[in-house]
C-alpha cells in the first residue's frame, strides 16, 4: 500500500477545505461546491488554459520575517491575494492556498471573456445542433450580457466542412478551446486536428492531405463545448431537449461500453458514452455508437408466424408457441440443436440453458464474431456477452467449436430439429437447402433473413435498448442494459419467449417477471451471489479479478 | 379588529323599492320598443354575416407559417414552437438545404411541418417563441374538416394561409 495521501488546506470563498495533494484548484471548488465555468479544460486531457473562462482569484499564505505564515485572529494563514486573475485548470492546489470564485474581479473576468468569445459568433442557435446542451449558451446566460456592443462586420470562416466521414465543422462557432486537437493527440493517438491562420482568423481544420476519420472521431463530437464540430448522422435530426436519456450499455463489443441511449418517441436518435473509469472512461468507438439504427428498421419482425401451407402466417403468441412446444416434444434428444447467440443477456441464457437441459440435447453452441481489436477500446470479439454464454454452459471455453458437428449432422439430416436464437444459420455454414430439410426450425429473431424465412415458427424479440437484463464483459464485469424504446408490433422481450417455450416442455416453473430470473441465478451462480438488478447499478460490479493479459487494453485515463 | 361599516340611510320611496322597479321596467320597455322597430341589433346572422372587418388587429386565429418578400421559407425547423405548444400540436421533420440553393447559408429547413387543428388551442405561444419570424396567428377562424387528417395542417396549407410577411429581421441576409 502507498503512503496515505497528504491532505492540503486550502480556502474558497472564506471557507477551509482539505483536500488530496495533486488536485487541481479547479477540481477542488468543484468539491467544494463552487463551479467554475470553463471550456478548454477536460478532466481526461492536459490542460492547456486557453480559454481563460476559469479565471478565479488566488492567493497563497503570507510569510513574516522568519518565512513562516503569518497567523490570523483564527489561527489560520493570512492569505496575500495576487493582483492578477489566476486560471484554475492548470494548477495544482497548495499549502494555505486561497481561491475566491465569485469576487467582482472573477465576475468581471468571466463577463469579459464571454464578450470576447461571442464577438465573431455566428447567430446559428436555431439551427446548430449543439443549441440545449452548449456551453456557450449556458454560460452567456449566466456570466454574460443580453446584447452586442460590437457593431463591425463578424469574421466569415468556412461552415459545413466534411472534416471526416462522420465529423461535420462550422469553423464559425468553434471557440479555439482545442479539446478535439488534445482528444485526437492524446487519447485517439491519431494527431489530425490542428488550428490555422492567427488572430480572430483561427479555424480548426485537418492537417494537410488528413481527414479525420479514426474510429473514435465522434468523441471529439461530445467534448467540443460548442456546436462546431457536429455529428454527421445526428445531424438536424432531432433537437437535443426532446431526446429522453436512458442509461444503458452499448452491444457491439465485448468491452461493453457504458452509454447514454437518447430517444423519442421510440426512435433512437443518437448513442453517447457514459463515464466508467472501469470500462471506457468517458469515450466510446463510432462503430458501436452508430451501430443502432437497426433497431428503428421498418423490417423489424413485428408478428409471431407459424408455417402453413401457403407459407409463413401471422398468429396470436399463444398459437405460435403451442405450435412450437409440439414440435419440440416431437424430438429425441440428441435430433435437437440450440443455436443461441452471445449478443443474448445473462437472463436469456439462463433460461435457454434450461430449455437445452429440458431438451435433453448435448448440440448447443453460440456463434462467435471477431474482429480486430485495436489498443483503444474495441475487443476482437463482437459479441456482448460471450462470458455469460460460458458462465451458463451454453458455450464451451472455445465459443463455436461445436457448431461444425451440428452444421454436419443438420445437413446430413441426424439434427432434425433447430432452435435459433437471434442468429442467422446462414452464417454458420449451412446452405437455404438445409434449412428446408428440418422438420422443425423455431427462431427468436428481431430482423428478417434467411433463416427467419425458413421457419416453422417465427417468434419477434427485442432489440437491445428495448429490454432490461445484464451482460458480462470481457472484463468480467456484470452491467446492465435498461429499457429506452417499446418494440414494435406484438414483439416480445426474448427471456419471456423462452421462458414460453419452456413451459412448453416443463409446465409452469413460477418466473413472471425478470427480476425473478435474475434472483434465481443469484441463487445458483456463486459468481453473484448477493446480488440484485438494483446492486448492479449504474456502473456494473467486477465479478473475477481482472487479469492482466484480459484485452482490450483499457484506455488510459 | 373589527370594522363598522357605515350603511346609507334610506329614504322612505327607497325603502318600498316601487319607484326603481318601475324605473328598471321602463329600461327593459326602451330596448324592447329598440329592437322591434330595428333601431338596435345584437345578433349577427353568421355564416351569412361575417364579423371580419371587425377583428381587432391582435385576434389569434390559426397559426400559419410565412414566407418574406424574397421567397424564402423562414422557418428552419428549430424547434421550438414544438416544443413550447402546450397541446403538442405541432410536429416538425427538419431537413438540410443542399449546398447549390441560394439559401445554402441557413442549412436547415422543415421538410415537413404539421399542425394538428383538432389540439390547438389558439395559445399564439408558437408566434412568440418562433426566433426566426415564421410562425404567425393570422386571422382565420373557421378552420373545419370532415375528417381528423383534414384538420392537420401540413406544410402546404400553412404556407397557403400564412403567405407573404414584408418587414421583417433578415439576420441571413449575405452580410450578416
Ligand atoms: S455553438 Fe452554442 S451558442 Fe453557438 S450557435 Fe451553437 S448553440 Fe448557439
Ligand atoms: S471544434 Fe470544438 S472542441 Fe475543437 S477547438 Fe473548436 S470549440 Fe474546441
Ligand atoms: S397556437 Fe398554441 S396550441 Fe396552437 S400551435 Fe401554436 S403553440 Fe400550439
Ligand atoms: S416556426 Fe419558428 S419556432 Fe417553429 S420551427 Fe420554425 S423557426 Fe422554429
Amino acid at each position: 500500500m502507498s503512503a496515505p495521501t497528504e491532505l492540503l488546506n486550502v480556502q474558497i470563498d472564506g471557507v477551509w477545505y482539505q483536500f488530496k495533494k495533486g488536485t487541481r484548484v479547479i477540481e477542488a471548488c468543484a468539491q467544494a461546491g463552487k463551479f467554475i465555468p470553463h471550456y478548454c479544460y477536460h478532466p481526461k486531457l492536459s490542460s492547456p488554459g486557453n480559454c481563460r473562462m476559469c479565471l478565479i482569484e488566488m492567493g497563497m499564505p503570507k510569510t513574516g520575517p522568519d518565512r513562516k505564515p503569518e497567523l490570523g485572529a483564527d489561527g489560520k494563514p493570512v492569505i496575500s491575494w495576487i493582483p492578477r486573475p489566476q486560471i484554475s485548470c492548470a494548477q495544482d492546489i497548495t499549502e494555505g492556498m486561497g481561491v475566491r470564485t465569485d469576487s467582482s474581479l472573477v465576475r468581471e473576468c468571466r463577463h469579459g471573456v464571454m464578450e470576447f468569445l461571442l464577438i465573431n459568433h455566428p447567430l446559428d442557435c436555431p439551427i446548430c445542433d449543439q443549441a440545449g446542451e452548449c456551453h456557450l449558451q449556458e454560460y452567456s446566460v449566466e456570466y454574460g450580457t443580453a446584447g452586442s456592443r460590437f457593431l463591425e462586420e463578424k469574421v466569415k470562416k468556412p461552415k459545413r466542412v466534411e472534416l471526416g466521414p462522420r465529423v461535420t465543422l462550422d469553423d464559425e462557432r468553434c471557440i479555439l478551446c482545442s479539446r478535439c486537437i488534445r482528444f485526437m493527440k492524446e487519447i485517439a493517438h491519431d494527431d489530425v486536428l490542428g488550428f490555422a491562420s492567427r488572430g480572430s482568423h483561427t479555424y480548426l481544420t485537418a492537417h494537410p492531405g488528413k481527414r479525420l476519420d479514426s474510429n473514435y472521431s465522434l468523441n471529439t463530437v461530445d467534448i467540443c463545448p460548442v456546436g462546431a464540430l457536429t455529428s454527421t448522422d445526428f445531424r438536424f435530426k432531432m433537437r437535443v431537449w426532446f431526446l429522453k436519456e436512458t442509461k444503458s450499455i452499448c452491444t457491439s463489443c465485448a468491452t461493453g461500453c457504458n452509454t447514454i441511449v437518447g430517444s423519442r418517441e421510440n426512435v433512437i436518435y443518437r448513442q453517447t458514452p457514459r463515464e466508467n473509469d472501469a470500462v471506457n472512461s468517458a469515450w466510446m468507438c463510432d462503430y458501436g455508437r452508430l451501430n443502432i439504427h437497426y433497431v428503428n428498421s421498418p423490417d423489424r419482425l413485428k408478428f409471431p408466424q407459424v408455417r402453413e401451407a401457403q407459407g409463413l402466417a401471422n398468429v396470436s403468441w399463444k398459437t405460435a408457441l403451442a405450435k412450437a412446444g409440439e414440435e419440440l416434444k416431437q424430438f429425441q434428444r440428441n435430433s435437437v440443436a440450440v443455436v443461441a447467440s452471445a449478443k443474448m443477456t445473462n437472463e436469456e441464457l439462463w433460461l435457454t440453458k434450461k430449455l437445452i437441459d429440458s431438451l435433453g440435447t448435448v448440440y448447443h453452441d453460440v456463434v462467435p464474431r471477431a474482429g480486430q481489436a485495436d489498443q483503444l477500446l474495441m475487443s476482437a470479439d463482437r459479441n456482448p456477452n460471450t462470458l455469460g454464454a460460458q458462465l451458463f454452459g451454453i458455450t464451451s471455453e472455445y465459443p463455436g467449436s461445436k457448431l461444425r458437428e451440428m452444421t454436419e449432422k443438420i445437413a446430413s439430416g441426424e439434427i432434425r430439429a433447430v432452435v435459433a436464437l437471434g442468429e442467422d444459420l446462414t452464417q454458420i455454414g449451412l446452405a437455404e437447402s438445409d434449412l428446408k430439410k428440418l422438420t422443425a426450425l423455431i427462431v427468436v429473431g428481431i430482423l428478417p433473413n434467411e433463416t427467419t424465412r425458413n421457419a416453422s415458427v417465427l417468434l419477434p424479440a427485442c432489440a437491445f435498448s428495448e429490454k432490461r437484463g445484464t451482460m458480462i464483459n470481457i472484463k468480467g464485469r456484470l452491467q446492465r442494459l435498461n429499457h429506452a424504446t417499446l418494440a414494435p408490433g406484438e414483439a416480445r422481450d426474448d427471456w419471456e419467449i423462452i421462458r414460453d417455450l419452456l413451459q412448453q416442455l416443463t409446465g409452469s416453473n413460477g418466473i413472471y417477471l425478470i427480476d425473478d430470473v435474475f434472483k434465481e441465478i443469484a441463487e445458483t451462480i456463486p459468481e453473484m451471489t448477493g446480488l440484485s438488478f438494483g446492486r448492479i447499478g449504474d456502473h456494473g460490479v467486477q465479478l473475477v479479478e481482472e487479469s492482466e493479459d484480459a484485452q482490450p487494453v483499457a484506455m488510459t485515463v | 379588529m373589527a370594522y363598522t361599516i357605515s350603511r346609507p340611510k334610506l329614504n322612505f320611496a327607497e325603502k318600498v323599492y316601487l319607484p326603481a322597479i318601475i324605473t328598471g321596467l321602463g329600461i327593459t320597455i326602451r330596448h324592447f320598443i329598440n329592437i322591434v322597430t330595428g333601431k338596435t341589433k345584437v345578433t349577427m346572422q353568421y355564416p351569412e354575416e361575417k364579423w371580419d372587418k371587425k377583428l381587432p388587429p391582435y385576434y389569434r386565429g390559426a397559426p400559419t407559417l410565412v414566407k418574406d418578400e424574397y421567397g424564402r421559407e423562414r422557418c428552419v425547423a428549430c424547434q421550438l414552437c414544438e416544443f413550447i405548444c402546450p397541446p403538442r400540436a405541432i410536429t416538425i421533420h427538419a431537413g438540410e438545404i443542399p449546398e447549390k440553393d441560394r439559401w445554402r447559408k441557413v442549412e436547415k429547413f422543415p421538410k415537413e411541418f404539421e399542425i394538428d387543428m383538432i389540439r390547438c388551442i389558439y395559445c399564439g405561444l408558437c408566434e412568440e417563441v418562433c426566433p426566426e419570424q415564421a410562425i404567425f396567428l393570422r386571422k382565420d377562424y373557421a378552420i373545419t374538416g370532415l375528417t381528423r387528417q383534414e384538420m392537420v395542417h401540413n406544410k402546404e396549407k400553412l404556407y397557403e394561409l400564412g403567405g407573404v410577411m414584408t418587414g421583417l429581421v433578415y439576420k441571413w441576409n449575405d452580410k450578416k
